[in-house]
């Protein structure tokens, strides 16, 4: 690291970049920048669905029709793989959404770390987080619609009786009901958790390493550290970032199918165990 | 990265992209893309009836011309029957009128062997007469002259 890097410069990078645009306080501060660029690109998904609304065609579809169908299918057959033809109808609009959606607000990390903070700190606005899946709030807060929906299914698939049921006589059979009810909170409470701990520990973690990466030249003079610093941060970041390519893909890919599979699970009659 | 009101703002925020999603994206396009398997579907399965029909016809087209080569040959077979009844006929025909001109040839003959026979007869019985005249140097009567004739008639 250059030598002009102090350590407390460092820190203050990381924790600036770290540090929403907010309002409020305590429980009651509002993540703005999250939800901004979370708006913006659901925005995004939707000015798209009207494009390609206004002009469907069933013979001759445009390329970008085309495309969209693609993914469509792709999340349809996902669905199919999981739940038979007998899936609700809310399910298949639900896994899309959460695949572009996450794919988009994970795709924010792939832009330059420093390029939107810096125009907002040119505009006056003294912190900016452009990636809202790196705000714990936004994978949690799918997650537990996810986790609603599947409480939801349960009981409508299985009745009440049935839901209790599975808490008291799974996974050990009727002579462990104390064991049962714990293993089962705890299994269910830890699909929620996981999934939207997943995705932000995956994408907070990237963004960590763009700003470590960002780090190695941060502050340096013009000089002869700078020549060998310069490439090898170029380097990195490139391999940091095709790399990314992957990871932000296969994250939004991974929720996707743990929801189908979460909600998929709700829709097992008890009688298979 | 503590939880605090975001996360319900995104709550809702998610739900109504889900809700937004399904009705503008999802439902006219899955329904878009029902109707085109639908098409296809039903394009292939005319192709296919297409293609049934098709052999119905030609089975059809074969058979109408096995039929037809049947019936020309029938009629050909019978052409060649009557042409040979025809010739039959036509020999058979012939063969009587032959028969019957060579019938007739043959009784003219026998008609006219008898006629000369007839001459021949009345000139030797003259001759006869002339001869036995000149041996006899004498008039037979009339009665005598016919009895011997009749006689010598009856002879030859």
């Amino acid at each position: 690291m250059a030598a002009e890097n102090t350590g407390g410069s460092s820190v203050e990078y990381i924790q600036h970049h770290l540090a929403n645009l907010s309002v409020g306080h305590g429980f009651w501060q509002l993540n703005i920048d999250s939800l901004i660029f979370s708006f913006l690109l659901g925005g995004v998904i939707l000015f798209v669905a009207m494009k390609i609304g206004q002009n469907l065609r069933t013979e001759t579809p445009g390329r970008f029709q085309n495309a969209v169908e693609g993914v469509l299918e792709f999340v349809d057959n996902q669905v199919k793989d999981s739940f038979g033809s007998k899936a609700p109808a809310l399910i298949a609009p639900l896994a899309l959404t959460i695949l572009v959606w996450v794919w988009l607000m994970n795709f924010m990390d792939l832009l330059p770390i420093d390029l939107l903070p810096a125009i907002a700190h040119g505009l006056g606005i003294p912190h900016l987080k452009i990636v809202p899946t790196t705000d714990l709030n936004t994978p949690l807060a799918m997650a537990l619609v996810v986790f609603a929906l599947t409480i939801y299914y349960n009981l409508k698939v299985k009745g009440i009786g049935g839901y209790i049921k599975m808490f008291l006589f799974h996974p050990f059979g009727k002579f462990f009901i104390p064991v049962n009810v714990v293993m089962t909170l705890i299994e269910e409470l830890a699909k929620p958790i996981s999934l939207g701990l997943r995705l932000f520990g995956n994408m907070f973690a990237g963004e960590l390493v763009f700003m470590l990466i960002a780090l190695l030249t941060l502050g340096a003079s013009i000089g002869a550290g700078l020549l060998i610093w310069f490439p090898l941060q170029v380097v990195l970041d490139v391999a940091w970032l095709i790399f990314h390519i992957l990871v932000i893909t296969l994250q939004a890919f991974i929720f996707m199918v743990l929801t189908i599979v979460y909600l998929g699970m709700a829709h097992i009659e008890n009688d298979a165990h | 990265m503590n939880i605090n009101i975001t996360l319900v703002a995104q709550i809702l925020a998610f739900t109504i992209l889900v809700w937004l999603v399904s009705k503008y994206l999802w439902t006219p396009l899955s329904a878009l893309m029902e109707a085109r398997r639908q098409k296809i579907a039903d394009g292939l399965s005319a192709s296919e009836r297409g293609k049934h029909e098709l052999k119905l016809a030609q089975e059809r087209s074969t058979e109408l011309l096995r039929e037809t080569k049947e019936k020309a040959n029938d009629i050909i077979a019978q052409a060649n029957a009557r042409s040979n009844q025809i010739l039959e006929d036509a020999r058979v025909n012939a063969k009587a009128e032959a028969e019957r001109i060579v019938a007739q040839a043959s009784a003219e003959i026998d008609r006219e062997v008898n006629r000369a026979k007839d001459v021949l007869r009345t000139q030797v019985s003259a001759i006869a007469v002339t001869g036995a005249e000149r041996i006899l140097k004498r008039e037979v009567t009339t009665k005598d002259h016919e009895a011997a004739l009749a006689d010598l008639i009856a002879h030859i």
